[in-house]
């Protein structure tokens, strides 16, 4: 099964391979006043399958081409300073590993995505620990594949979007695992372009300038029990398909263009479990099909869903809409989804028969979403006594809606 | 003028009405602010009930106060004081006995809840400033339609006619001729039509200063652009001024000229 | 002189309400101006109190114009029809309203003894009677010691007591040289208070003379009946 990744393996077999063949696997120590003082230059004599200890420091290096097998491990954060000369590590080999080092000052260019460190065509990595600071792109993964970026930290300066980078880009790369990192103050904070099989957990993206994760062509990626928290945009998913979200927060991303999260032209997905908190848009949803949607949480957002431009057979399911001021809106008269099960706080019906499922239906698209749709200058209305009264009177007999967007069984408690 | 606006407004303080509006708000400001525990999003329901109550109240009781003040008008006519003085010292104190009970009814639940630490004093403020411009607005303007009809039904109908205008068919009609020409830029159109309707202007006035203003979007940001800036403040707070003046004025004109 | 007044005229919409009224009232007498409904009694009232503004016409009070002034208004005391005063507010503090309001010097101990207002002093108006209330507004009005006096109706809702009152009230303020103008419905009232009579009929003057030249007019002996008999007799002044 794609969620299932075979890097442990290959790490585990890393492992043995070192202390297996111990005789010709040797240490280097690096430190200021060592006989190696430089990362570059005890690269370039070291032998494959080597351990590089660099010990508290500052060494002010770039461009350090790592081209064979190396585990290169920071001992109390020494300080890899770039100087904003250009790109810091470039990792151009299988099975290297990069721990415990602070990298800063990435140099900034205009024509070239410098990293703080790049792998490219390399099998079997493992960055960790690391922390990044003053950077352009954070980690950037180059048509590689079986690595784990695992407990780094980036934190970015961007003010601009044209002169900054992603905290995590993979490009073309496969079967990755991305856990526990916390990237804030990027462009993306963690951004996919054509890459598969992805499992993206545990990880903190937050206040970066455009969004906190970012997939544009690729598959089959599973991303959960992550935090995107303030970001410019949230979170935007792309021309992708089988992308399973899982038990994700995305909180407070207000502002006029922002939203929880973006699917554009996604196909057969899965949203689940996971918490819409204080955005401007919940999810805004463009042409996107076949997606379930269940067991999420919508609490306080402006629009807690907003369908733009066909979407077809979408479910939604046993989710809880709480104080959103738009539950759905819509716009067009035509409604292929079914929303079944569903808690709406603003649901005003009754349950005779006392068996939690609300006798008459809801139906969560209000009059004045669907006319600012149409027109979008009309939300200067929002809040006005006339809206109010329009929308009660559309709620009591739909005439602009469509007739079939409602939920028949409406939970009469928040779904537990 | 100033011994008539004691009078007026040393009756009116101790008139049932005025209780029954400063409890009102004393409660809601508690119940908001006790059952929400969070100052910002009870600004944003009391947004809902000044924008609606206070025009529709200040219109009320402002054609209350004037019909059934009429005779006491006769006798003070009759005294040696300049006419237009009897009728501004009435207005101001309606409108300040009214305002009066809104900032102090308002404001102890507010100021005992912790306000005053709070970022929201300055939504805060300007809440309790529109509202007070709202009554100044819908009193004199009461009092002007009051004026003009010795009718009592008539005026008093005319005065709700003109709250209902403003408050809901004013929207209306803004609503279609935005959806009418939806095919030309309306940024410069909706900016001057929220503007003219003091209601309107209230509103985004305060919706402008809450979180809830990302709701807006593009328009939004269009409206916090001119609103958002310390002109575009003035402005509104101009047009709000000449809202106030312009039926004082009128007052001021009619007063001079009836008949009683 | 008193009042001048020449060729008054007031127009309420289609009506035509004072048809060029010439008034000249002199100083020291009692005025009562009657004539039937909607003749313009109350509209004439009005007019010299400035709370109707004419159309056309000119009007002296004490030898001074009253256009577009205020202030002669401190000459006056009116008494108008009904009194409604602010309910909420005490009738010592309605007194001491009035009193701060005209700025002069007032005499309203004496005439609250006078009427037995005394323990209704610390009352609030809406909870008075109309007699009650009646009686407080002839207490404002006699307070001030002004040249000319206006009672409109000045009898209504009044005990036979404070009537009694009334009228001594009245004859105390003609001994000290005041003119007075009232209007009533009560003939016993008038011919028992008046000097001369004004009697208008549908916006003029239609008699002005003493109560005999007006019983010598239309030949009756009664006053109640001259009054009723006045149109018909044909004689304008």
């Amino acid at each position: 099964m794609f969620l299932s990744h075979p890097n442990h393996k290959y790490i585990l077999g890393l492992l043995l391979f070192l202390i297996g063949l111990p005789i010709w696997a040797s240490t280097w120590n690096i430190c200021s006043d060592c006989k190696h003082s430089s990362i570059k230059k005890t690269i370039a004599i070291a032998n494959a399958y080597d351990t590089l200890l660099i010990q508290k420091g500052t060494y002010r290096e770039f461009e350090i081409l790592v081209d064979k097998p190396l585990v290169i491990k920071g001992i109390d954060y020494p300080i890899v300073d770039g100087e904003k000369k250009g790109e810091i590590f470039r990792i151009q080999s299988d099975d290297v590993t990069l721990d415990g080092l602070f990298i800063i000052n990435v140099g900034v260019s205009y024509t070239k995505d410098n990293a703080a460190i790049r792998v490219v065509q390399s099998k079997n990595f493992l960055i960790q620990n690391m922390v990044l600071e003053q950077l352009f792109f954070g980690i950037y993964l180059e048509k590689s594949s079986h690595g784990k970026v695992y407990h780094n930290r980036i934190i970015g300066d961007a003010v601009d979007e044209y002169n900054s980078g992603n905290g995590i880009q993979l490009w073309y790369s496969t079967d990755i695992e991305v856990l526990k990192n916390h990237v804030q103050g990027t462009r993306d904070g963690i951004y996919l372009e054509f890459s598969d099989r992805i499992t993206i957990t545990d990880n903190v993206s937050m206040d970066n300038l455009r969004y906190g994760l970012h997939f544009m062509f690729s598959n089959n990626d599973v991303y959960s029990n992550n935090t995107f928290k303030n970001n410019g945009a949230g979170v935007a998913v792309m021309f992708s398909k089988f992308i399973t979200m899982k038990n994700n927060a995305f909180r407070k991303n207000w502002g006029t263009a922002a939203y929880g999260m973006l699917l554009k032209e996604i196909n057969d997905a899965e949203i689940i479990g996971n918490t819409f908190e204080e955005n401007t848009i919940g999810i805004n949803i463009e042409g996107s099909n076949r997606i379930k949607y269940t067991n999420n949480d919508f609490i306080g957002n402006g629009w807690a869903i907003r369908v733009v431009g066909a979407c077809y057979t979408n479910s939604f399911k046993a989710n809880n809409f709480l104080y959103n001021s738009f539950d759905i809106s819509y716009n067009s008269k035509l409604n292929d989804n079914v929303f079944e099960g569903n808690f709406w706080s603003s649901y005003t019906g009754y349950d005779l028969d006392k068996d939690g499922i609300g006798d008459v239906p809801y139906r969560p698209v209000k009059l004045f979403s669907y006319v600012v749709n149409r027109t979008p200058e009309t939300i200067v209305l929002l809040r006005s006594l006339f809206m109010d009264i329009i929308d009660f009177s559309e709620r009591v007999s739909p005439v602009f809606t469509p007739d079939n967007l409602k939920d028949a069984q409406p939970l009469m408690k928040t779904r537990p | 003028m100033f011994k008539i606006l004691k009078y007026s407004f040393y009756d009116l303080i101790r008139s049932r009405w005025s209780y029954v509006y400063f409890l009102f708000y004393l409660a809601l400001g508690f119940v908001l602010l006790f059952l929400n525990n969070d100052v910002s999003k009870a600004v944003i329901t009391l947004m809902n009930v000044i924008i609606v109550l206070i025009p529709l109240i200040g219109t009320i009781f402002g054609v209350m106060y004037y019909y059934n003040s009429r005779e006491f008008t006769e006798l003070l006519l009759a005294q040696p004081i300049n006419r237009r003085s009897i009728f501004m010292g009435q207005y101001f104190g309606v409108a300040g006995s009214l305002t009066l009970s809104l900032v102090l009814g308002l404001g102890i639940p507010f100021v005992l809840y912790g306000l005053l630490r709070s970022n929201a004093i300055f939504d805060f403020t300007l809440l309790l400033v529109t509202g007070a411009f709202l009554t100044f607005i819908f009193v004199g303007l009461s009092f002007v339609i009051a004026i003009s009809n010795e009718n009592k039904i008539k005026g008093f109908g005319y005065a709700v006619l003109l709250w209902l205008f403003l408050a809901v068919v004013y929207d209306g009609l803004f609503l279609m001729s935005l959806i009418i020409f939806e095919e030309y830029p309306l940024d410069t159109f909706s900016l001057v039509a929220t503007a003219l309707n003091p209601i309107d202007l209230s509103r985004i006035l305060i919706l402008l200063k809450l979180d809830i203003s990302a709701l807006l979007g593009y328009t939004g940001a269009i409206f916090k652009k001119f609103f958002g800036t310390d002109l575009g403040f003035l402005v509104s707070m101009a047009i709000l001024l000449l809202w106030t003046i312009l039926p004082i004025l009128g007052l001021g004109h009619k007063a001079k000229r009836k008949d009683f | 002189m008193t009042i001048e007044i020449t060729d008054l005229y007031k127009k309420f919409g289609k009506n035509q309400v004072l048809k060029g009224v010439d008034l000249t009232i002199d100083e020291g007498h009692i005025y009562a101006i009657l004539g039937p409904n909607g003749s313009g009694k109350t509209t004439l009232i009005k007019s010299i109190l400035g709370m109707v503004i004419p159309d056309k016409g000119h009007i002296s009070i004490l030898d001074k114009p009253i256009k577009k002034d205020w202030r002669y208004r401190k000459q006056i005391n009116y008494l108008p029809q009904i009194a409604n005063f602010p309910p909420n507010i005490k009738v010592k503090e309605l007194i001491h309203m009035i009193k701060d309001l005209r700025n002069s010097p007032s005499a309203e101990k004496e005439l609250i003894e006078h009427f037995g207002l005394e323990p209704f002093l610390n009352k609030k108006l809406s909870t008075l009677s109309g007699g009650t209330k009646q009686k407080v507004n002839i207490v404002l009005t006699f307070m001030f010691n002004s040249p000319l006096i206006i009672l409109d109706e000045p009898t209504t809702g009044l005990d036979p007591r404070a009537l009694i009152h009334l009228k001594e009230l009245i004859q105390k303020e003609k001994a000290r040289g005041k003119t007075i103008l009232i209007t009533s419905h009560i003939m016993q009232f008038v011919q028992e208070m008046a000097d001369e009579i004004l009697y208008l009929l549908e916006g003029e003057i239609y008699f002005k003379g003493s109560i005999e030249k007006l019983l010598e007019q239309t030949g009756q002996n009664n006053f109640e009946h001259a009054i009723a008999a006045i149109t018909t007799t044909g004689n304008h002044v």
